[in-house]
């Protein structure tokens, strides 16, 4: 056949992009290959296509499309978790001469691959999705604002992740590190298509994350219960209303800095090359404007889980609930503030590397008066040590190592000693694992409940959580010793023998994190298998605070049958104290938004254009761009956007929760 | 002083016999005071940490739901005397801290030349910097030594006790400089130039490496740092003298191309102008400097003329495939020859001489200059002689 029209139909898309020379990554292929197919086969065996389709994909409710979040960051922590056992495996065995078994093609992938993965598919789906879940139910709405953008959003979460997750197998990733920093990024130094896959994959997903911000912050500003006031709302949804606020502006940066880079990669502009007026510097500083707020886009819903889970836990209101809504808001402006302490070692002059230093160094003033504040709600509480608890406590402990440590760094000459090392890791694997994994732990144990009517299985639980935490501090104290011997990250072989014992005590670490992450699984599935033991019928498992509580476990579509009413901070709690009681009759029908294939269409085609533009594919680019065009204007003329759910109906569940409510009273 | 760096130091001293903790014990004096640093901020911190984590358990443990015997109190929310504490103690904290930070990012900023060798020993006049440029290579480093004429790959060379002045460069991708027993890191990037002032204070080997990631080769791009005596430095001066290599421009073209673990090299001569030449990134025969470039374009440019001025780029470091969709590479076309290209006057940061200690007392306000850099701090004016 005419080469010329091979190339044409696919671009540079040929039978060398599979990888069947590499034995680690057929293997891959195969098990995922199975499972897939083993999945597809099942849902296929149940006939659960459509249901799914009608339940699921096309749904517009912000707790479904809040689980779905939940399960693509589980799914995608299994992919950067694997990653991160490899190159645990391979520095731990890289030495005296030894290669390892990872080449540098692969080794270098494998680094890059897990950075990415864990941020941007791991850390930000586990947040948006408990943000999507709960903030709506703790502010007494509905739904958010903007319902089918919701599932716009998760869909192109999906194909951002889906792109990522294909260049495991057509052609390769990125070999660049997380950040890709140019020239090493530029066509000159990548001509091949990893970089692409990274461009295109952070491209949809940011084009989901954007908008789910933009959602959730007219959600939190427009459709709060009467009578909850600013000062009124949850902590939880004041920490979501400052991370989507910073989403909202940060993330077009992102978006703005990867669209420079492809013009360059695509067609020749010299943003960051190295002549011809380009400055590889600006990237670095636009990436880190964007990577930094990242960083507390991450962590705020952490703080706020654990400013609810406190304050239930120990059955008392919330210390200092004012300091912490500023200390939050503060965190939230200073975050645009320190950008340039990630690279204080690129020849900054001294007073700019002090400004940011001692900016940065400020941040940590808000953050510790939260970390009193949480000391303070547990001072004269009642502390229940169930699971959310424990993360909590475990947090608390971790964190402020980290944020020590973090502190350290922000010294611009301690940082020219210790930054890009082994010690830098361990740090913000220090705050990240122990700031936003923990909170999204506790927030997963405290309102799985809510989510599916039962509690997660205690003793499976507690398994895990030990094993995370040992195995954290197994795999991370030694990166901190090892980065006082100046060991720097990213090497793949070591020639200094006396080094390997702590690799391969941070080997024997991530092992132990394996087995946490096992054990979770197992909670889940054991928990699902003793449903009937662990059910939740009050719809307040744990004698909780806030309004997301006062709606039955799950919640009905519609969440709540009357919009409540709120007179405190700790809106639940002050009406049990009250005495409320449900409204049992004059029900009417509830205004509900329809559900919609659109959002899955178009970033199906927003994903085959990604997919295409890697490749050089130009004519399918050119196709799936004017499709996506056109099914987004075709939505425009869909007018079955919004339904009535009839009074019956209402009656009729609220009538079995009635019912269920008075059966567990009895009992 | 002394003994808070002791004790820091004591919990790992426990249990690792053979390890070298270079970062805490190194071996320039600049480094030295970067651990200090380190040292200093951490147990500062600590004085906040270690009753925050203590309370923490003691809470957790005190106020558990069995022990029916601690105080409950779910209704109490606030005490404004303890959110001013709350507020106050990590102020209180991050202003010593910030304090300590602007003057020791001052002092010890890498583009100011040293004041001291050692913390005993004032810098003397006698003591004149010994000049080496690094450029970092795809992926070894390159040493030259334009007072000596001489180079090298993959290996430093030092005399103890005497400045060195690193200028820092890189040919294609960024790396970062980094030898932990010296001195503190700082980034080699294409077309930039970095510096780097420091001094090592003990004879011996050390370990120099890239620390940031810049492709396949990293793992393998490290270099010994020897820091010699006088006599042995000018051995190995010498040393070099003798090799057969000489270093010109096709051959550093040669040599810029992508190689892993490569040999230590030494070359007899180097051209005297590659350094200058691989900043501005003119190497190439025909190529324009960046700094040709960048005067021209201070004066208004060449116009659409200039649009003419390019030639197809046959080669450029080594995967340049041109994009996709843009046209065909090209580069600059040189106007001047190498030769124009004279010393621009650099501006060197320089330290005060005298740094006895500030101590507060009788203390002149510094003059405040935004001219001179080195005294753009208030805490680091002269102190006039009369009054030590």
């Amino acid at each position: 056949m005419n080469p010329d029209l091979v190339k044409m139909i696919f671009g540079r898309l040929n039978l060398d992009a599979l990888p069947l020379h590499e034995p680690i990554l057929v293997g891959t292929f195969a098990v995922v290959a199975t499972g897939g197919l083993a999945l597809f086969a099942i849902v296929t065996y149940f006939r659960l296509w459509s249901y799914l389709w009608r339940e699921w994909f096309t749904t517009v409710d912000h707790k479904r499309i809040g689980i779905m979040y939940m399960i693509l960051g589980i799914v995608m922590l299994l992919r950067g978790f694997a990653d991160a056992l490899m190159m645990r495996l391979q520095q731990a065995i890289a030495f005296n001469g030894a290669d390892g078994y990872l080449p540098a093609h692969h080794y270098d992938q494998i680094f890059t691959a897990h950075g990415v993965i864990m941020i941007f598919f791991v850390a930000m789906p586990l947040v948006t999705g408990l943000m999507n879940y709960v903030v709506p139910l703790q502010i007494g709405a509905r739904d958010v604002s903007f319902p089918f953008l919701n599932n716009f959003s998760f869909w192109m979460t999906v194909g951002g992740a889906v792109l990522v997750m294909m260049s495991l197998f057509v052609g390769e990733f990125a070999r660049t590190g997380w950040l890709a920093y140019p020239p090493l990024s530029n066509i000159g130094y990548s001509p091949d298509v990893g970089v692409d896959y990274y461009i295109w994959g952070l491209q949809v997903a940011g084009v989901g994350t954007t908008l789910s911000g933009i959602n959730l912050v007219c959600t939190i500003v427009k459709l709060r219960a009467p009578g909850m006031t600013m000062m009124k709302m949850p902590v939880f949804t004041w920490t979501s209303l400052c991370t989507n606020v910073l989403i909202v502006a940060s993330f077009p940066v992102l978006t703005a800095v990867l669209a420079l880079l492809s013009l360059d990669r695509y067609v020749g502009t010299n943003f960051f090359t190295n002549d011809f007026g380009g400055n590889p510097m600006m990237y670095v500083n636009l990436i880190w404007i964007w990577g930094h707020p990242e960083v507390y886009i991450l962590v705020l819903p952490a703080f706020g889980i654990f400013s609810e889970v406190t304050a239930t836990f120990s059955g008392k209101r919330l210390f200092g609930y004012t300091s912490m809504v500023y200390a939050t808001v503060v965190i939230t402006i200073l975050s645009y503030l320190v950008w340039l302490h990630h690279f204080f070692t690129m020849g900054s002059g001294a007073s700019v590397n002090s400004f940011f230093g001692i900016t940065t160094m400020i941040i940590s003033i808000p953050t510790g008066a939260k970390m009193f504040n949480w000391l303070f709600t547990m001072y004269r509480g009642r502390i229940r040590f169930e699971l959310p608890m424990m993360w909590t406590v475990a947090f608390m402990l971790t964190f402020v190592i980290g944020g020590m440590t973090g502190v350290l760094l922000a010294v611009p000459p301690a940082d020219f000693v210790l930054h890009n090392s082994l010690f830098l890791i361990a740090h913000f694997h220090n705050v990240i694992i122990g700031g936003v994994l923990f909170g999204l732990f506790a927030g997963i144990n405290y309102w799985f409940p809510k989510a599916f009517g039962f509690r997660l299985d205690p003793f499976w639980g507690k398994l895990s959580f030990w094993f995370w935490v040992s195995g954290f501090y197994f795999a991370f104290m030694p990166l901190y010793v090892l980065g006082l011997m100046g060991v720097t990250r990213r090497l793949r072989v070591f020639d200094d023998p006396t080094l390997q014992i702590w690799f391969v005590i941070a080997a024997f670490g991530a092992f132990l994190i394996l087995l946490g992450i096992g054990a979770m699984l197992v909670q889940f599935a054991v928990s699902i298998l003793r449903r009937e033991q662990l059910k939740d019928t009050t719809g307040d498992p744990w004698n909780a605070r806030t309004l997301e509580w006062a709606t039955s476990s799950p919640p009905p579509d519609y969440n709540f049958a009357f919009t409540p009413v709120v007179y405190d901070n700790d809106a639940w709690w002050d009406m049990k104290r009250r005495g409320y009681r449900r409204p049992l009759t004059g029900f009417k029908p509830i205004h509900m938004p329809s559900n919609t294939g659109t959002g899955i269409i178009l970033a199906g085609f927003a994903t085959v254009m990604g997919f295409a533009l890697i490749w050089y594919i130009w004519w399918l680019a050119a196709v799936s761009f004017v499709a996506l065009l056109a099914v987004a204007i075709g939505h425009t003329f869909n007018y079955h956007r919004d339904f009535h759910i009839p009074a019956d109906e209402v009656v009729r569940a609220e009538d079995a929760r009635t019912r269920i409510l008075a059966a567990g009273a009895q009992t | 002083m002394r003994a808070l760096k002791l004790l820091a130091l004591l919990p790992f001293a426990a249990f690792l016999g053979g390890c070298d903790f270079v970062v805490l014990s190194p071996a320039g004096d600049v480094a030295v005071q970067q651990r200090d640093l380190v040292v200093i901020s951490t147990v500062l911190m600590l004085v906040i940490v270690l009753p925050v984590m203590a309370l923490t358990v003691f809470f957790a443990w005190r106020y558990r739901q069995s022990n029916t015997a601690a105080p409950y109190e779910p209704d109490w929310d606030h005490s404004t005397q303890l959110e001013l504490v709350i507020w106050s103690a990590p102020l209180l904290i991050i202003i010593c801290l910030g304090a300590l930070t602007w003057m020791g990012t001052h002092l010890l900023d890498p583009y100011r030349s040293l004041g001291r060798i050692a913390a005993d020993k004032p810098i003397e006049s006698k003591d004149a910097p010994l000049n080496v440029e690094v450029v970092a290579l795809d992926w070894k480093w390159l040493f030259i030594y334009p007072d000596y004429g001489v180079a090298a790959v993959n290996e430093l060379a030092a005399p103890v006790d005497r400045p060195i002045r690193f200028r820092i460069t890189a040919s294609s991708v960024m790396n970062s400089f980094y030898i932990p027993a010296l001195a503190g890191q700082i980034y080699a990037m294409p077309g930039m130039e970095t510096k780097l002032h420091a001094v090592a204070n003990k004879p011996g080997t050390f370990r120099g490496f890239s620390a940031n990631y810049s492709g396949a080769g990293f793992s393998g791009m490290h270099f010994d740092f020897k820091s010699l005596s006088n006599a042995d430095f000018d051995k190995w001066i010498a040393g070099a003298k003798a090799s057969a290599n000489m270093l010109g421009r096709t051959d550093y073209l040669q040599l810029e191309r992508p190689s892993q673990n490569d040999p230590v090299r030494l070359y007899r001569s180097v051209d005297r102008d590659l350094y200058k030449a691989i900043l501005n990134m003119c190497v190439e025969p025909g190529k324009m400097c960046m700094s040709e470039m960048m005067a021209i374009d201070a004066k208004g440019g060449l116009g659409r003329e200039g649009l003419n001025n390019t030639l197809p780029l046959t080669y450029d470091k080594y995967a340049r495939r041109g994009a996709p969709l843009g046209s065909e590479p090209t580069f600059v076309a040189g106007i001047c020859s190498m030769d124009e290209i004279k010393d621009a006057p650099s501006r060197e940061i320089t330290a005060p001489l005298d740094l006895t200690p500030l101590r507060g007392f009788g203390l002149k306000r510094p003059p405040f200059s935004p001219a001179h850099p080195s005294s753009t701090s208030l805490l680091l004016g002269q102190r006039p002689k009369s009054e030590s």
